[in-house]
């Protein structure tokens, strides 16, 4: 069986011209033997004493595309941000549970938190590139972990901007304002920031929901071309999107007023015959 | 359902209130800006014929009533720089502090937020007796350029430290966010990212800083001290600007020709400071417009 993209996915031919080095769309093999990355156990969280997620246990499969769906306000956002750690700087938020990434604890105190987060990007709703230009955007995150090298910071600068596909666009700006590239722009600047630290995970907090459709839909094609060689987790509020592109599908209500994981499976089987009653009414838009 | 000439009625109402209530806002517009005009072309039509590049430049001769400001000029920058050398690193850190490290309802940084809110209350008069008593004779640095500017820190950091923590507190958190999810440290976030980023606030802060310095007279009076000659190095007496104009006006009788003119050259310099500090606190915005 191969679980490449489900439905209306692009034809092969639309990704082969389109500029990612990364090369038309692998989705096959390492999502077929489901190797589990990220182990997520009786997690819970709560802001303050107030819970926003309770006892979800859920397995993430290297290499697959993870999409997190659910209405607002069901702990799909918290769930990302303790997988890096990002928690941590909320005061008040309190995470019970186990999460290990590839067996290591991430909850553990004496985790080198800023190792975790190389290993571990995150992409955030609103393009956040910071007010520099573009080149000091990806070179400042490659010199805190310690490339130094002048030669290899040119050298990965250039291939995480071809693997979003910016080159093409910019490299003859380099030194230009990051905030005066287009939305859609940003955003792959934001991905390719990430990609520069060769992580193996990237958390993707609605990455499209700032973007109008035609910018959408090129960072859309930029997240399937990273199967395979990333393991992604994707939170998005476009169900639509989330069949295209995702091979796993996790599913989210709000049970006691906190967030709870309610289904797990295929995205194609989540969607198309759901198990539970609420995922059912959520995916086909009679509630949520 | 409104009868036919009702609408035009209430619109005829509407318009006239309308017109009162902008006529009100010009002429208390009008008359913030034409008494600060009329102070200014006073200041012209006594003060600018004295004004020359030697005025500038030379010693006061017969009490001030003759020659001109250079070396009061001289004492005003000196006291000026001690002022901003101490205050500006020390306010930028507690703003840091502040915004970045506490939490705004946390209880010291509430009790911080307050003692700038009333520090920067407290009347100059006392800042002055405060740096005499501090300074001058505890510190033993007598009247001194080094205890006016001293003393001038005091009192500026109150503002520079509200202006700086606005500042970082405008910047958007999505910076932050994103700086820590690539495992960047504090101290290269704060360095690469936020200060840059709120560095047009934070010089505006400082410009506003420099001008509510640069016009102090009561806390000068007692700590720098009166000698309008041209100073040596720190520890020498020096006059500031605004200590000379209320000499001449208050203790030199014939001394009101250069008291108008250097009270120009006052007004001048602080017109500059605050179009650079408007200019950047505009950028500011356009900038976090533009941010997000």
């Amino acid at each position: 069986m191969t679980r490449t993209t489900n439905g209306n996915a692009p034809p092969a031919e639309q990704n082969a011209c389109t500029p990612f080095t990364l090369g038309p769309l692998v989705a096959g093999p390492p999502c077929c033997t489901p190797e589990t990355q990220i182990k997520i156990d009786s997690l819970a969280l709560s802001y303050s004493g107030k819970p926003a997620l309770k006892d979800v246990s859920l397995d993430i499969y290297r290499g697959c595309i993870t999409a997190l769906i659910g209405p607002s306000g069901c702990g799909k956002t918290s769930l990302l941000s303790s997988l890096n750690r990002l928690t941590d700087m909320i005061p008040g938020c309190q995470v019970d549970g186990r999460i290990t990434i590839d067996g290591q604890d991430v909850r553990d105190t004496s985790l080198d938190v800023r190792a975790l987060r190389r290993r571990v990007g995150m992409i955030f709703q609103r393009p956040n590139p910071f007010p520099l230009s573009i080149r000091r955007n990806l070179e400042m995150p490659l010199r805190e972990h310690g490339t130094k090298n002048k030669k290899e910071l040119a050298d990965r600068i250039e291939k995480a901007l071809t693997d979003v596909g910016l080159w093409p666009e910019v490299h003859d700006r380099l030194d230009t304002p990051a905030l005066a590239l287009s939305g859609g722009q940003q955003q792959r600047l934001c991905i390719a920031r990430a990609l520069v630290l060769n992580p193996s995970i990237l958390l993707m907090d609605e990455p499209c929901s700032a973007l109008d459709p035609l910018s959408s839909g090129v960072v859309e094609d930029l997240i399937q071309s990273l199967r395979g060689r990333y393991t992604v987790i994707i939170v998005t509020h476009n169900l639509a999107q989330a069949r295209r592109i995702a091979n796993y599908a996790a599913f989210f209500w709000i049970k006691d007023r906190a967030g709870t994981l309610i289904e797990f499976n295929h995205c194609q089987t989540l969607f198309e015959t759901p198990k539970h009653e609420l995922t059912a009414a959520y995916v086909s838009g009679q509630r949520g | 359902m409104l009868e036919p000439g009702a609408l035009s009625v209430r619109r005829l109402g509407g318009t006239v209130r309308d017109t009162a209530l902008q006529m009100a806002t010009w002429f208390a517009a009008s008359l913030v800006a034409g008494l600060f005009l009329w102070l200014l072309f006073d200041l012209i039509r006594h003060g600018a014929m004295q004004l020359d590049w030697s005025f500038l430049t030379t010693p006061p001769k017969s009490a001030g009533r003759s020659g001109g400001i250079g070396p009061i000029l001289v004492s005003t920058v000196l006291i000026l720089a001690v002022a901003i050398v101490v205050a500006a690193p020390l306010g930028l850190a507690t703003a840091v502090l502040l915004s970045e490290f506490m939490r705004r309802d946390s209880g010291i940084g509430r009790s911080i937020g307050l003692s700038l809110d009333v520090l920067s209350g407290v009347p100059s008069i006392v800042f002055g007796l405060f740096g005499n008593a501090f300074f001058s004779v505890w510190l033993g640095l007598g009247f001194s350029i080094l205890a006016g500017g001293l003393t001038l820190a005091c009192m500026v950091l109150p503002i520079l430290i509200r202006t700086a923590e606005s500042g970082l507190r405008m910047v958007p958190n999505d910076w932050r966010l994103g700086a820590e999810a690539l495992g960047m440290s504090r101290a290269t976030i704060l360095t690469h990212v936020l200060i840059p980023a709120a560095a047009p606030a934070l010089v505006a802060g400082l410009m506003l800083g420099i001008g509510r310095a640069m016009a102090e007279t009561a806390a000068l009076v007692f700590t720098s001290g009166y000698v309008d000659r041209m100073p040596s190095s720190l520890l020498d007496s020096g006059r500031a600007i605004s200590v000379h104009i209320y000499d001449l006006t208050m203790n030199v009788a014939g001394g009101d020709k250069n008291a108008y003119a250097s009270a120009l050259v006052l007004i001048v310099l602080l017109i500059i400071i605050n179009t650079i500090a408007t200019a950047l606190a505009d950028r500011a915005l356009v900038r976090r417009i533009t941010a997000t």
